[in-house]
Formats: structure tokens, sequence, C-alpha cells
């Protein structure tokens, strides 16, 4: 990493230059700096609104960037030690489905976990691109997914040896991290792409101590989320390719899906926040990990609660931990993670990221404090003197593979007909159903529903999940081939 | 030269006191500590630009604090006081000898150190032999205590500065577990005017509802805060706040502002108040 060019951020400087020269807008937006519409500047501010426009020639075009744009991503680039970096503004969701349309045509095998992201399924359906999954196996005391285990990838690389790409989660959403170097040395032995989402790795590349990054492993592309643990603005995303992508191609696939009216709101924050990291990551996400660390210790003597951290990696499922997550097991507390989710909001006023079954996770990032962390700890000793208990809550969690009778894009666009979901066992789906968050698919379109991912939608509206992806808004119903 | 110290009551209402001497600034690594000499009000101390507490009229704040709770149960023997940099409480509370543990938690030495050099009034117990003082956060500090205490006095900052820890629900359930069962906590809850105010007492009042089975509020007039006119909780397991008992009169303590009728009455609240906090 240059650190003299990291210092530069030419979007935000070419925003600030526009500013002074205080040009007289004939183009949209057609607030016109704010001043069309008081409203909207009393919210957001002078600020805001006067930086709110479009491209124009000072300004680059994302959609073919030549000058401040262009300048951007290379200092992305370099920043991320990735060959090429693309700024994108319709989040990591855009970024993964890119990834997989870049790499998968229809008809090509794609080896993938099944406790991917809702975005790697809509890749599918748009590119028709066949799903490999691949168990990522569970680990049985938290009730949580691990990393993936080089025997299972092997096997899967043997009996699939025609695959284009493989799609990995690193870290997953809990701070499990797969050994990816030496899964990138295994897929590029058969001319197998590896593509990582990465969105919640942003600060492997800029703290120390930390898990491999994807680009430092030798991933051929990979998502990174800069809103999660980077601290930009919601929905802002960098696309990074190793060497052996055509930046070219790939340019050609986003503007399939991106628009071609970029928020520049979202560009400047990008620019001003990989500048951030650059400069002074070693230091903000030194900080992150002691808070993170302190409020593990802290948890830990409450009793009942379990926050785990680098103690479970075994060398090869859980090959790391990133010890910046703070990622809670509530089984011995006698209460469901979701459950602690929820009375962390309704009556501590403190929302963190997500709860399940048997585990919650608190996002600790560069804008936390030890303020919040102690209200935090605080609040979960709390929780427990008035609602734990002895009594172990159990997990039965059993991975079925799926069976895939069509590929995502064929069960999506087939003739179909409407079923309730108790009804529809043994059906083929044309639909995805998720709970959000973490928006991990329940059943995705081309695969035979069972009994089991009945009863585990069944349940997830009884506690109250918030379900989603079928046309039903109810989640009643759902679309299955005829 | 006039020189004046003026704090934002409300967006539209300000209050000023001449100062004579600007006797001591300096950013600590919590907050802006400054300490004026003024002709009205003697020495005050402000924390964040806030008033914290002036010479004159301290002992209404210091004494309502202390000596409601202890007028409720003289048996109480060990404290827990959380803030109060300035001493008051301290001061206070020293003045029973029945009390055998002080302990406090204050988030910044450096308050403590410059009360005691500029405001030896306040300050003047700090060096009781049963005090000792925690210097870290007292939200931590309730989280590892279990029925230790009597008492806990919470003299906070308000809910919006360093001391916004100290008005959760997380707080209040955590000193619950810190009391033993005779317990009682009293605590600042702000000023019940200005609308600012008047909106984050509520809040703090509504979270303490939801821990102690026993809550209520009681006032005090404190000219040199917001609007003057200063709300307290008081919360307990079993206590009963206007329950005074007739051992505290035989103390024979000294007050200024405190008398147990005022106890009584002070827990009479003006009907625009008690409907904030129905």
């Amino acid at each position: 990493m240059d650190k003299i060019l990291q210092q530069r951020a030419p979007i935000m400087q070419a925003m600030e230059e526009l500013r002074i020269k205080r040009v007289v807008p004939f183009d949209v937006p057609g607030h016109k700096r704010g001043k069309g519409n008081p409203e909207l500047v009393d919210f957001f501010g002078e600020k805001t609104m006067s930086i709110d426009v479009n491209s124009m020639k000072p300004l680059d075009f994302l959609g073919h960037p030549v000058s401040v744009i262009k300048e951007a991503e290379e200092i992305a680039a370099d920043a991320f030690g990735a060959a090429h970096a693309f700024l994108m503004v319709s989040g990591t969701s855009n970024s993964v489905i890119a990834m997989i349309m870049a790499t998968c045509k229809r008809g090509d095998k794609l080896l993938m976990p099944r406790n991917v992201h809702k975005s790697a399924l809509s890749a599918l359906v748009l590119s028709g691109a066949v799903p490999v999954y691949i168990d990522p196996g569970l680990e049985s005391n938290l009730g949580i997914s691990e990393g993936m285990k080089l025997a299972d990838i092997r096997r899967a690389i043997d009996e699939n040896p025609d695959a284009t790409a493989i799609f990995l989660n690193n870290p997953t959403y809990y701070g499990i991290c797969s050994n990816l170097p030496a899964i990138v040395k295994m897929a590029h032995e058969k001319g197998i792409a590896v593509l990582v989402d990465e969105a919640h790795g942003t600060h492997f590349s800029f703290g120390r101590d930390l898990p491999i990054s994807a680009m430092a492993a030798g991933a051929d592309m990979s998502a990174v989320s800069m809103h999660k643990s980077g601290g930009f603005l919601t929905q802002s995303s960098f696309l990074l390719l190793g060497k052996s992508q055509s930046p070219q191609h790939v340019r050609q696939i986003i503007n399939l899906t991106q628009t071609t009216s970029a928020s520049y709101l979202l560009m400047v924050s990008l620019d001003i926040s990989r500048k951030n990291l650059a400069l002074n990551g070693i230091k903000i996400f030194d900080e992150v990990g002691k808070m993170a660390n302190y409020a593990r210790d802290e948890i830990n003597s409450i009793g009942g609660y379990y926050a785990y951290g680098k103690e479970i990696i075994n060398g090869d499922s859980i090959y790391d931990f990133d010890h910046t997550k703070l990622s809670v097991n509530t089984l011995k507390t006698g209460l469901a993670g979701r459950k602690v989710y929820d009375i962390l909001r309704d009556e501590y006023d403190i929302q963190i990221e997500f709860g399940d079954i048997g585990n919650f996770l608190a996002y600790v990032s560069v804008g936390d404090n030890m303020k919040g962390i102690e209200r935090l700890c605080s609040a979960l000793s709390d929780i427990y003197r008035r609602h734990g208990s002895d009594k172990k809550l159990a997990i039965n969690y059993e991975y079925i593979h799926p069976t895939i009778v069509a590929t995502p894009q064929e069960a999506f666009y087939a003739e179909k007909e409407l079923v309730y979901i108790r009804n529809a066992k043994n059906r083929i789906s044309s639909e995805l159903v998720m709970c959000y968050p973490p928006g991990i698919p329940i059943i995705a379109p081309g695969e035979m529903i069972t009994q089991a991912a009945i009863d585990y939608i069944l349940y997830s509206k009884e506690v109250g999940n918030n379900l989603t992806g079928t046309q039903d808004e109810d989640v009643e119903q759902l679309y299955v081939l005829r | 030269m006039e020189l004046w110290f003026t704090e934002n009551h409300s967006e539209h209402a300000r209050f000023s006191i001449k100062i004579d001497k600007h006797l001591y600034g300096a950013d600590s690594d919590i907050q802006r500590i400054d300490v004026f000499q003024s002709p009205e009000f003697g020495r005050f101390l402000t924390l964040d630009g806030l008033m914290m507490m002036t010479e004159k009229d301290e002992f209404a704040y210091h004494e309502m604090m202390v000596h409601v709770p202890m007028a409720v149960n003289p048996a109480i023997k060990d404290v827990l006081i959380i803030g109060a940099g300035d001493g008051g409480i301290v001061r206070e509370l020293a003045r029973y000898d029945t009390i055998a543990i002080m302990d406090m938690v204050e988030i910044d030495e450096q308050v403590v150190k410059v009360c005691k050099q500029y405001l030896p009034q306040t300050a003047s117990s700090l060096d009781d032999p049963r005090l000792t003082i925690y210097y870290q956060d007292g939200l931590k500090f309730v989280r590892h205590a279990k029925e230790e205490y009597d008492l806990i006095v919470v003299d906070s900052t308000d809910s919006d500065g360093p001391g916004e820890g100290l008005f959760t629900r997380e707080f209040y359930g955590n000193c619950l577990k810190a009391l033993k069962d005779d317990g009682i906590l009293v605590n600042q809850l702000g000023s019940p005017y200005y609308k600012a105010d008047a909106a984050a007492m509520v809040r703090a009042y509504d979270k303490l509802k939801h821990v102690f089975p026993i809550y209520s509020a009681f006032q005090a007039h404190i000219p040199t805060y917001p609007s003057g006119h200063w709300l307290f909780g008081f919360a307990s397991k079993n206590q009963n706040p206007t329950n005074v008992s007739s051992e505290w009169v035989k103390l024979d303590i000294d007050t200024k502002y405190y008398n147990t009728a005022l106890h009584i009455g002070s827990f009479a609240l003006p009907n625009y108040v008690g409907d904030m906090l129905k």
C-alpha cells in the first residue's frame, strides 16, 4: 500500500472544486442543490444537498470512468492489494451478483455453500448458472455454520472438475474463516475461479492480527461491503479483482444492472473512508479488537453467555476467527439468541445486528466507544438476572443436502402455481424464502421442498422472525413448479 | 471589563453569572472542567459548560440527596456513590457515625483533584477513612456488585453527557442487584420544566419504574440549575419514601435545607409534573 497515494481522495477533491465554482445547474437532479425542496435541506443539511449532483465532466461517470473515478478506483485497488477495484453504489449485493455473472454463464457450475446471502442466488437466477452445494458443516456446541473443510472442497472439485468457479463466505457473519490460501491453490490447480463474499471482512485488508483477506490469499474476485466494518455510508461497496480477471469484461457486467445515476454521496463516502482506513486502519482495528476482547471477557464473566473467540479455531473448518466480531452463544442462558436481540431493543434501547436460535451478533466497529460497550455488557447482565435459567436450550439442526431439480433460473421462470407452504412438501420451489436478517435462504428456487424446511419456516413465523422472499407478502403461500 | 458565564437553559433561554475570576480550566480525558469565582454564587464548578454546583446553593442538592434516604432508613451502613466528584454527597454522608463504608465511583479523576484544590467547601470530607474512591465507569462497577449496599446515591451529569449510561435500564437493573433487600437508590432526575429536560427526566423515571417495585420522585429548589426546579428519584425494594424514621431527629444533625416535614412535602409534586410521571 502506497501511503502517499492513499492520502488522496480525488472524487472529494473534484466535488470541492465544483462547489467553489458555484456552477449554475441546468441538469438533474431537479432539486438544484436543494433549492427546490427546502424540507430536504432542513432534514439533510445544506452541505449534503449541495453535493447530491449528477455525473458531469469534472466529476467523471461511474459507468465509464476516465478521470477522478478512475483514479479513485486505482487508489482503492492499491489499498486492498487488488489488481483492480470498482466503486459500487448498489450495495455488496450488486458486487456479489457481478462476481457470479462475470464468471458463470448459463449452465456453468458454481460450487458454493448453501448458506450464502440471497444475492448469490439472485445471481444464479440472472445468469442461469447451476449451483453445486457443499455442506458448510455445523459447530455442534454453538449451533453455527462453520467455514469450508478442505476435504469437502477437494471432493466437490473431484466430482465436478468442469466447475467454473467456487463461491465462499469469508468471514461468515459470526466471524469464522476458512483456509483461503489452501482453497485458492486447490481451485486454481483445476482452473476454477475463487469468488469471495467478503462483506464482513473489509477490515482484514487494513488491520493487523486479523485473518487473511481474499486478495492477499490470491482469490480472483472479492466483494467487500464498505458500510459494515468499514464504517462507510450504507449501500457503498467495492468489488475487487485479482490479476486473472479482465476489468473491461467485469465493468460490462456491472453496467448491466447498476444505475447510470450513481450517487456522489456514496462515491465520496467510498473515497473518504478508504483514505481513513488506509491511513489509520491499524489503529482503528486495534481499538475495535480491544473493545471486542474486553466485551467478550466481561460477557463471559456474567454467567450463561458464551462470547467465543479464537479458542474455537480447529485448523480446518474454523481455520481462523475474526476477533472483532462479538458473537455470543446463548444456549446456556435458557434464552434464544433472537429473544435476547428483541429484549435488548425493546427494553434497553440497544440495537444489535441479529439473533438466531442460539446466538446473537453485536457489531463492533470504528464508530463504537467504551460507553456503548459498558451499556451492552450491563444490559446482558441485567437480562440474565431477570430471565436467565439453567435450562439449556437444545438445537435440533441437521443439514439437509438440498435436492436440486432445476437451476434457479429455470425454476424462477417456469410455469408455476401457488400452494400453501405447509402443503408444499416434495414440490419444486420457484421462489426463495429467507429470514432477514441475516438474509440466508431457507428454500431456494429449483429445490425440492423438504418437511424440515417447511417446519423451519413455520417455526420462524411463530417466533416472529422477519420472513420474506415470496410474492405473497404474508409468506403463507409459495409458487412451486407445476 | 465584564466577564460573564452563560449557560443555555433552553434553545431560547439563557442563565448568566458575573465572574470575578476564572480559577481553573482544562480538558480531562472525559470532559471540560472549569472553576469560576463569582460575586453572587461564590465559587462554582462546570463540566462541559454545564453548571454542576455553586458554593451558594449546593447545600440544597446535597442535603436532599443524602438526608431523604437516611431519614427513611437511619440503619444504612454501606453506601455506594456514583459520580459526586465534588465531594458534597460524601460530606453529608460523613456526618453519620453509623455509616461504615462509602465506595465512590467517579469516572474522572481530574474532577476530584480540581475540587480538592478549589472547592474545599464540598471536598472537605474526601479524605474520610471510610471512603474508597474508584476511578472507573459506574455502569461497570455496579455490574460486578451483588447485594452489597444499603444505599446507592447517583450524583451524575445529564443524560446526554458522560453520565449517559447512568440513566439506562441496564444501570438501574444492576443497581437493584447491587442493593441489599432494604436497599434504596436515590438519583438526580433533572428538571421538569424546559421541554428537552422534561423529556429526558420522564424517560429516566420510566426506566426506574420498570426496575424497582417502589419508586417515587421528590423535588428541591436549586436556583442555579435550569428552571431552579429539580427532581430526584427514590427507588427501593421495600422502603416507603415518606416513612420518616423517628430515630432521625434524635441524631440531631444540623441541616440548612432539609427537615422531616419538608421531606414528606417534597414528594408532593405540582400537578403538571405528576401528570408527566404517570
